[in-house]
């Protein structure tokens, strides 16, 4: 291989590479076709709306949801019905499910932030969206509603159970002044108040929809799908557990503990306590927990607009 | 149009980039260049609101990002390909972004068939190749059919019919009077994409400048010159060179560069000093090794030679060779297995990429320009470096050497 026998003209050194000029002298200005008009939050919550229902996540931890409380529920109703206990209110076997089943309510509340910050998303959203609050409210809003009616819905089928197997019975020999004030005789036989009803339907489906509500400012803030749903846990089984170990002399923080834990909540808004007497109806802690939410997702609107993505 | 001033910005006490000002104007290709780890990604996550600049401001049209009353109308940006929850399809994606912004779903039907993944609309992401996730990223940036576009690494991962197919859209994109942004390391693909060039290397703005001016300040053209001549006849010619005002470097092949000549002087003069010439032709070095020269600096992740020490046993490793790996390599500087030359160094090196058919722009050639000094052999695996004295054979396979200029390899060999 040898040089060629003849070049064409010398090049000039420092002569660029012959690549085409696209540089256009005069820039023109570009405008798009279609009007330009300020986003809102409605269309942040359409957008939210389609990111929740087309991701399988939904879908599991709400079915799932659904079947531990409906299922739990037939479960328990079996025994407490044929020992004809009429020390449990009508409606407060829907309890049992639902202990387990606001776990998976949380894991959807955490999991609504924390799989964007997973995958990635979240900068693909707050780019299309640097209004960040509003990304986390159209969340909150779309995350609360689905889980509220959801809860809703499962509850009132359980109380409906509840009801029509354990309603109109007549409390045998036992005596139920002062012990269980919960428990409802009206004409001689068991039945539930209107704040019974109230409290099985929407008190809990407001609590435990409350509950995935703080889970999600607990995922914004921490961003990680295992160490959030841990960190609800410990939110949601602490209280117990630490009351159980108090010493003797913390009597007041124990009861403290133990009346506003999830669990106890939920009890007392079945009327059904496992501590304290006359008749609760899970009020307090409902506000309660609505405060401690309200701060949390306080703090994660401030980390969220504030924090680096 | 994207204007920076005095942008920095600190991670803890690292300092990811340091006071960098530009502007990307409308109606042009830029090409936003470093090497990994230099910045590009944090400039690009400034622009867009993400990141909150330590100091300094980021606007696009006047207005910082985050105030933008529909940002993705104004501004699209392709952060990175896998920005997306595998979950969904790529429908249900584009749908969800186009709805934060009011973008009806024709719409969305419609990028999907401009970045042609209308076939799998309707498959889960997390399939996704990395070259389809390209393209899902990319049919998000078009979505609200934005004046700005910013792309980070937009090629990645794609076939070389995408990669046409990106670098048509971008320009076609700025014809239309689009700001196009575009970050890559690979300086090859932006000397045919961008018309302008931003380069940073450690945070810091290395150049801003247009693709020519660029080439014309960081690169010079030379001549290479082949002659049979040996011994006192090529010192001569040499001295001659010299004299006239010429600048001689040897390659490790044995030919000559020549820079400050223009090829007509040089035969004069080797016809003036008896000097037959065997090889007489320009070269432009590349924008690559323009590139490579001025980053060479900032490169904050430079590998080495693989040395397998640690996988030989002590017998082993007394047998192969007595010196098992050398001093501190020069960036880029020792030829890999691969062969390829050595660039990052100033005089030396091809762009690699000018090897490759397709990319057509760089002139023909026919030797490897680029081998460093103290020049190993290209190795087999799993062979040891032989000891820098062994004489050194200079060709790449890529590209067949002359074997009769091998002859005088030895002379030239470490002649710089």
């Amino acid at each position: 291989m040898t040089a060629p026998a003849q070049f064409p003209a010398p090049a000039p050194f420092g002569g660029g590479p012959q690549q085409p000029q696209y540089t256009s002298q005069f820039a023109p200005s570009f405008g798009s076709q279609l009007p330009v008009e300020p986003t809102t939050l409605g269309q942040a919550v359409r957008s939210e709306w389609t990111k929740i229902r087309t991701v399988r996540s939904t879908v599991w931890t709400l079915s799932v949801m659904l079947v531990l409380v409906i299922g739990i529920n037939l479960l328990v109703i079996v025994p407490i019905n044929d020992d004809n206990d009429p020390t449990v209110p009508v409606l407060a076997p829907g309890l049992f499910g639902l202990l387990l089943g606001q776990l998976a309510v949380i894991t959807l509340g955490v999991l609504v932030i924390t799989s964007e910050y997973g995958t990635g998303m979240i900068r693909t959203t707050l780019t299309a969206c640097p209004k960040r609050s509003r990304v986390l409210t159209a969340k909150a809003i779309v995350f609360f509603l689905l889980s509220f009616v959801t809860t809703t819905v499962a509850c009132t089928m359980t109380a409906l159970i509840s009801w029509s197997v354990l309603s109109g019975k007549t409390p045998g020999g036992y005596d139920l002044h002062g012990d269980h004030p919960g428990v409802v005789i009206k004409d001689g036989v068991t039945s539930a108040s209107g704040t019974e009803w109230l409290g099985a339907t929407i008190g809990v489906g407001l609590y435990v929809a409350l509950l995935g509500l703080l889970a999600l400012a607990v995922g914004t803030l921490l961003r990680h799908s295992a160490g959030a749903v841990s960190a609800m846990l410990g939110v949601v089984l602490l209280p117990l557990l630490v009351a159980i170990f108090l010493p003797s002399g913390l009597d007041t923080a124990r009861e403290k503990l133990v009346k506003y834990s999830a669990p106890n909540s939920l009890a007392s808004l079945y009327h059904f306590p496992m501590i304290g007497d006359g008749d609760q109806n899970g009020v307090p802690q409902l506000i309660a927990l609505a405060v401690v939410t309200a701060v949390l997702l306080g703090a994660a609107y401030a980390a969220l607009t504030t924090r680096d993505v | 149009m994207i204007q920076a001033v005095g942008l920095t910005k600190q991670y803890g006490g690292k300092t990811a980039v340091y006071n960098l000002s530009f502007q990307v104007r409308p109606g042009t290709v830029t090409g936003f260049l470093g090497p990994n780890g230099s910045g590009k990604s944090t400039t690009m996550r400034m622009i867009l609101g993400l990141d909150e600049p330590t100091s300094g401001q980021v606007t696009i049209g006047g207005v910082p990002y985050r105030q933008l009353p529909n940002a993705p109308r104004k501004v699209g940006a392709l952060l990175d390909a896998k920005a997306v929850h595998g979950g969904r399809s790529a429908r249900q994606h584009l749908l969800c972004v186009a709805q934060l912004s009011g973008i009806p779903a024709r719409r969305v039907d419609e990028v999907l068939g401009v970045v042609g993944l209308q076939d799998v609309a309707f498959r889960r992401s997390k399939g996704f190749s990395l070259g389809m996730g390209q393209r899902l990223g990319i049919a998000g940036a078009l979505l609200g059919d934005p004046g700005v576009l910013l792309f980070d690494e937009p090629v990645n991962g794609l076939d070389p019919e995408g990669i046409h197919w990106v670098r048509n859209l971008m320009r076609k994109l700025a014809s239309e009077g689009r700001t196009v942004f575009v970050s890559s390391h690979l300086m090859s693909e932006m000397a045919l994409t961008a018309d302008h060039l931003i380069v940073i290397g450690r945070g810091q703005l290395l150049a801003d400048m247009s693709v020519k001016d660029f080439i014309a300040h960081h690169s010079t053209g030379y001549a290479l010159v082949r002659t049979p001549a040996e011994g006192s006849e090529r010192e001569t010619f040499d001295k001659a060179l010299a004299e006239a005002g010429g600048t001689v470097q040897a390659e490790p092949d044995g030919a000559l560069r020549v820079t400050g000549l223009e090829l007509p002087r040089i035969s004069d003069i080797a016809y003036d000093s008896g000097v037959r010439l065997w090889e007489l032709s320009p070269h432009q070095a590349s924008l690559e090794e323009a590139y490579m020269r001025l980053t060479s600096g900032a490169v904050d992740y430079r590998s080495t030679q693989d040395p397998r020490r640690g996988l030989q046993f002590q017998q082993q490793a007394q047998a192969w060779g007595q010196q098992p790996y050398g001093p501190p390599q020069p960036p880029y500087g020792q030829p890999q297995p691969y062969g390829q030359p050595g660039y990052g160094q100033p005089g030396h090196g091809q762009q690699p990429y000018g090897q490759q058919p397709g990319w057509g722009w760089q002139p023909p050639q026919g030797q490897p320009q680029g081998q460093p000094p103290a020049a190993l052999p290209p190795q087999q695996p799993p062979a040891v470096p032989t000891a820098p004295a062994a004489p050194p054979v200079p060709a790449a396979p890529t590209a067949p050497a002359t074997p009769a200029l091998n002859l005088d390899k030895s002379d030239s060999e470490d002649a710089r």
